[in-house]
């Protein structure tokens, strides 16, 4: 089996996130990224599956800047056999769905069985790409994914949704599936894993490679980001201390009713 | 502007937020006749009537024994057919399981706008100019659709107001549709949760513990002040990860983004991560030993007092407060 997994680099999420002055961008200068955390389930789960069948291979690519490449790397040496970095060069910034046009080309390119995503990034916290690219291919998704098995080339899929829900569905590969965090347990890169990540084959290519033209998805994006503003502040929040707690919980439920009148 | 709204229903019952963005379509749309809402399930016709007067003239509705349950191809077919049906540009959803999951392949499908999650939505000509949280919501980004064809935009629970101004007859139009017979993915079950109260995400009221509960066990005392307030229990990352807490359960940037009009932090010490998912509630009245607690500095009312001991006595208060 063939499993493609496909990573979004975001900032950590410790990150401070910086406006620019005019409030056009993001200052991007300062900031770390990381693996998007859900991908790290996603990379897991494929890793898993190859053991267990014993056979196969683990790709994973991402469309980003040259940064992402530390981060394939990292993907390389938790146990993915081969790297594949997008360059995203004249198309930063671009819309999900254009994000989702040049890796549903890359997708097609490499013909896997099975293509493993987070089920959303942690920057813009959309829940598109992985979607799109299974709409694009004509494939089945499901995502927010707790639990995966596989028999042969039906996949029985568990998706998390509202109050504890669970829906299950049972799949034919080849599909998109996006992890959500019960799925697994990431592991950590072991020290050989390291070493031997250098050694293991990156490929760069861009969108051309897979016959798109960047100036034509560039012309066709349909959603923009036009600026960023600061979260409204909130004001000083009345904090009691020292007192009876009794007497301390009879004021805030007091404010609760009357101030706030939330209840 | 032709606007369809895309009504969620689980087992017959609509969701309580659909309210809110059909009222945000009607403000788009600017009439009645340009506004249309979508119901897919089985036997959901019903569903219709509870739109009245919400702004749309139309409720087209999928009834079918084979949309008994989401699927997210099957309900794409549904939801286009009813946008081919409208003439509709721009498609409302609620920023929920089902719009989330369907919206991204319905703007993959007919290559248009998308703008999710949005805590405020306008219409600028043609185009959607919108607002949404993004880096764990440290940030507000303007978003905008540009050239599309047709735009999707899902609005986020409990920020809109449903608003019934007596106009609209949401009278039935029956689509019939039968869903593709070689589908590659099907829908075997789907399993009922425990929670019988609402959604985290779509929840007015949160009472929520942290690391500080100690055990599963210890959740009880907040299920117990959840209850006088017909609450959602929800938890931190470090509660989950310490096993007292399901994950379903999780507030948090690998968790649910909640936007109660009160959410109530019991021992949690408020890490970015778990602010990242809560931090637009309404108020917030936190509970904590330590007063020099993060979560004090976004809390509309602190107490600094050991959990154990403040829960009980607002369970009390409020369960006499209440009953008045």
């Amino acid at each position: 089996m063939k499993i493609l997994v496909l990573l979004k680099q975001t900032p950590d999420t410790e990150s401070k996130i910086q406006i620019s002055a005019d409030g056009a961008k993001i200052e991007t200068a300062a900031l770390k990224y990381i693996i998007n955390p859900y991908d790290e389930f996603a990379i897991e789960e494929a890793l898993k599956i190859k053991e267990k069948a014993g056979s196969g291979e683990v790709v994973i690519g991402s469309f980003a800047g040259d940064s992402a490449k530390e981060l394939i790397v990292k993907g390389l040496a938790m146990g993915c056999d081969r790297g594949l970095l997008i360059s995203s060069e004249g198309l930063e910034g671009a819309d999900s769905l254009t994000v989702a046009k040049v890796l549903a080309a890359a997708v097609k390119a490499e013909s896997p069985d099975l293509v493993l995503v987070g089920k959303q990034a942690i920057d813009d916290d959309n829940m598109h790409v992985g979607i799109m690219v299974a709409e694009l291919l004509k494939w089945p998704h499901v995502n927010v994914v707790t639990k995966l098995a596989l028999n042969g080339k039906t996949a029985t899929v568990e998706r998390e949704v509202e109050g504890g829900q669970v829906e299950v569905y049972e799949v034919q590969l080849p599909a998109v599936f996006g992890a959500q965090k019960a799925l697994n347990t990431p592991r950590y890169a072991s020290l050989p894993g390291i070493m031997k990540a250098k050694k293991k084959p990156l490929d760069s290519k861009k969108p051309g490679d897979f016959g798109l033209d960047a100036a034509a998805l560039k012309a066709g994006v349909k959603t923009v980001i036009r600026g960023f503003l600061p979260p409204p502040e909130k004001p000083a929040g009345k904090v009691f201390k020292g007192e009876d707690v009794a007497v301390m919980v009879d004021k805030v439920v007091k404010l609760l009713r009357e101030e706030a009148k939330v209840i | 502007m032709k606007v369809l709204v895309f009504i969620e229903q689980r087992a017959g019952k609509s969701k309580s937020s659909a309210l809110e963005a059909l009222t945000v379509g009607a403000r788009l749309a600017g009439g009645p006749a340009d506004l249309a809402a979508v119901v897919i399930g089985k036997g959901v016709e019903g569903i219709a009537a509870q739109l009245k007067g919400y702004g749309a003239d139309t409720v087209y509705v999928v009834d079918h024994a084979a949309f008994e349950h989401y699927n997210p191809v099957s309900y794409a077919d549904a939801i286009e057919a009813a946008v081919k049906a409208h003439g509709a540009k721009v498609v409302v959803g609620l920023a929920a399981p089902m719009t989330r999951d369907v919206f991204p392949r319905l703007a993959a499908r007919l290559d248009g706008g998308i703008l999710t999650d949005v805590t405020a939505i306008e219409a600028a000509g043609a185009n959607l100019h919108g607002v949404k949280p993004m880096y764990a919501g440290k940030v507000l980004a303007k978003v905008e659709t540009q050239n599309a064809p047709v735009s999707f935009v899902s609005v986020r629970p409990n920020i809109f107001k449903a608003e019934n101004k007596g106009t609209g007859n949401a009278a039935v139009s029956k689509l019939e549709l039968t869903p593709a017979a070689d589908s590659r993915i099907k829908t075997l079950e789907v399993r009922k949760g425990a929670n019988e109260r609402p959604d985290l995400t779509e929840a007015p009221l949160i009472v929520s513990g942290g690391r500080a509960m100690g055990s599963a066990d210890n959740f009880k005392i907040l299920g117990e002040l959840a209850d006088v307030l017909h609450a959602t229990v929800g938890a931190s990352r470090a509660a989950v990860d310490s096993g007292y807490a399901s994950h379903d359960m999780q507030v948090g940037q690998t968790g649910k983004t909640v936007n109660p009009n009160l959410y109530i932090a019991c021992g949690i010490s408020g890490s970015i991560q778990h602010m990242a998912g809560m931090r637009t509630s309404k108020v917030i009245v936190a509970v904590n030993t330590d007063p020099e607690a993060p979560i004090f500095k976004v809390a509309t009312y602190g107490i600094v007092a050991d959990l154990f001991q403040a829960a009980p006595i607002f369970t009390t208060k409020l369960k006499a407060l209440l009953e008045k």
